[in-house]
């Protein structure tokens, strides 16, 4: 499959004097699963910001499932099926865990039947591993929970394209390859789901394809096995 | 996902009305009650108890109002004096013009101040934080000022109301008054709780909690702040429309009184703003303590109290008296 569904081009953004992104390609194929890796401050973040509507980039067009979306709000991005987590979790707090996933199902899906969405947000907790915690305040949720909400809440949206930002972090071993797990089954039934993740272990298990950004820009982009070869990305992780 | 159609979780019981609605009849029962009573005391009890009694519907609505749009959504308007005053003049130009049925004025004050919410919000609601609390501050000043220049509706001087004749079931004109207010309050209440109980209540939680994740889970947060900004305006403009006639006299000072714009925050706050009735705990509570400082120590100590209040609240029961009362519940389950 060559068909582009989420793809960037030339895109820049800058804050103040800062050059967060640089003109920067990206494509995601419709199906495909690629890792975003980057040192801290590379402008991955950035990056995932333009694609889902936070940010407007300053250059360039962004083009999702076949239309130009650069001009588009957050929210209609989420509605046509472009769905995210964030790095740092940021639930709804004054919500259950149950009513967080209901937001997406209402807003995003468009579900309006209170037993349709209950049913769909149970289905959807029970695929995160959240079932038990339904009725609690994400107040009380560790982090690792949280992590698995904000997974269960962009699952919600019913996304063509899902953006996971760092949905791993702090994670043990064999969480790590549960989440993994869920995601492959996810891109098996569709999915093309974006990765951004410093656990090596699980972008090079993960991705098809893998995408460096460093310093604002795209530097390699191609075979997990032959991007973590270039020189330019073990100096950028390794220092020279 | 299950394709069979799920058990029954409860049984429905033999009840005309689904429980999602209960709360809903619940108000316009007791509103109409309240209505009923109001007209059937009539002139029996001294005109004092009606002042009393406005003043304090009047906070229902002003608080109720101000929820809307600061307790679900989050954004704290400081202008409730403004929308309100809207309302007021609104009534003294149409009643210099034309002498209108109150009802009609009403109308023109919620058209007027809804207006006013709609351009106020779609001007600043776009950012976040604090911009719209300082536009919605300005707007007071703003229209205060243009009142006072405007000598048409008596401008720094104020301006005398002459009460209509009033016939039929009231008593006396005060007596219709309060009755209308109990009508509006009932009025704001029910808007209030469909408005929570809606999408555009759940939507608007989402972005009080977090607007950021509310837009990428697909709540259209401009449009909901704009619907929230425009019935809460709306509201307001009806609350001040019949004041000229409850105080018969009336200038900016009056019209745009910091105790307005001051208690309609602090009503909420203290009642609790995550539900429709905490406003009206709230109204009720400090409306009440408020009129019997009046009367048996001063004026001035009625707007010291709410002072204190708020901030105790806010220190010790951030959630309202209705974060009392669920834990409490909680307590005893």
């Amino acid at each position: 499959m060559n068909v582009n569904i989420l793809a960037a081009e030339r895109i820049s953004k800058r804050f103040d004097g800062f050059a967060a992104l640089t003109d920067v390609d990206f494509i995601l194929r419709k199906g495909e699963r690629v890792g975003l890796i980057g040192p801290n401050g590379s402008g991955k973040s950035t990056l995932v910001n333009c694609l889902t509507g936070i940010l407007t980039p300053d250059d360039g067009s962004i083009t999702f499932d076949g239309a130009d979306i650069t001009a588009i709000p957050a929210w209609v991005r989420a509605k046509r099926g472009l769905a995210r987590t964030y790095q740092i979790p940021r639930p709804f707090r004054g919500m259950s865990v149950q009513e967080n996933i209901e937001v997406p199902l209402r807003f995003a899906v468009g579900h309006t039947s209170a037993r349709t969405i209950s049913d769909a947000a149970q289905f959807i907790l029970h695929q995160v591993g959240l079932v038990d915690k339904a009725g609690r305040s994400p107040k009380v949720l560790t982090q690792v929970e949280l992590r698995k909400l904000e997974l269960g809440r962009a699952l919600a949206a019913q996304p063509k394209v899902l953006i996971a930002d760092e949905v791993m972090a702090g994670l043990s071993d064999s969480e790590v390859d549960e989440i993994l797990a869920l995601l492959t089954r996810l891109n098996a039934e569709g999915i093309s789901i974006l990765l951004i993740e410093h656990i090596m272990r699980a972008v090079m298990m993960f991705s098809q394809r893998i995408v460096v950004v460093v310093a604002g820009r795209k530097i390699a982009d191609g075979l997990p096995d032959d991007v973590m070869q270039q020189d330019e990305v073990e100096r950028a992780y390794l220092g020279e | 996902m299950s394709t069979q159609a799920a058990p029954a979780h409860e049984p429905r019981k033999s009840t005309l009305l689904p429980a999602r609605f209960r709360s809903g009849f619940a108000i316009v029962l007791a509103g109409t009650v309240l209505v009923a009573a109001t007209i059937l005391v009539g002139s029996r009890v001294s005109e004092y108890y009606y002042l009393a009694a406005y003043t304090i519907l009047q906070f229902i609505v002003l608080s109720t109002a101000w929820n809307i749009l600061g307790g679900y959504g989050g954004y704290v308007n400081f202008g409730t004096a403004g929308f309100f005053a809207a309302g007021c003049y609104t009534t003294i130009v149409l009643n210099k013009l034309f002498q209108l049925p109150l009802l009609i004025d009403m109308s023109a004050a919620a058209a007027i101040a809804g207006l006013m919410g709609f351009g106020t919000g779609y001007l600043t609601l776009r950012l976040r934080g604090v911009f719209f609390s300082i536009a919605t501050l300005a707007l007071a000043i703003v229209l205060q000022t243009v009142v006072i220049n405007w000598s048409f509706v008596g401008g720094a001087r104020g301006v005398y109301v002459v009460r209509p004749e009033i016939t039929g079931l009231f008593d006396s004109y005060a007596h219709f008054l309060v009755t209308l207010m109990v009508g509006l309050a009932t009025c704001a209440v029910l808007a209030a709780w469909a408005v929570e109980k809606s999408w555009i209540g759940i939507g608007l939680a989402a972005i009080r909690d977090d607007e950021t994740a509310a837009e990428t889970s697909g709540v259209p947060s401009l449009r909901l702040k704009l619907i929230a900004a425009t019935i809460s305006g709306a509201l307001m403009g009806m609350a001040g429309a019949p004041f000229p006639y409850y105080v018969t006299y009336i200038d900016p000072a009056t019209a745009f009184s910091l105790a307005i714009a001051l208690n309609s925050i602090a009503m909420p706050l203290v009642g609790g703003t995550a539900t429709w009735w905490g406003p009206v705990v709230g109204a009720f509570m400090l409306g009440s303590v408020q009129q019997i400082l009046t009367v048996t120590i001063s004026s001035a100590a009625n707007l010291f109290l709410v002072g204190v209040l708020l901030v105790v609240f806010v220190a010790a029961a951030p959630r309202g008296v209705v974060g009392i009362v669920r834990a409490w519940r909680r307590g005893h389950k």
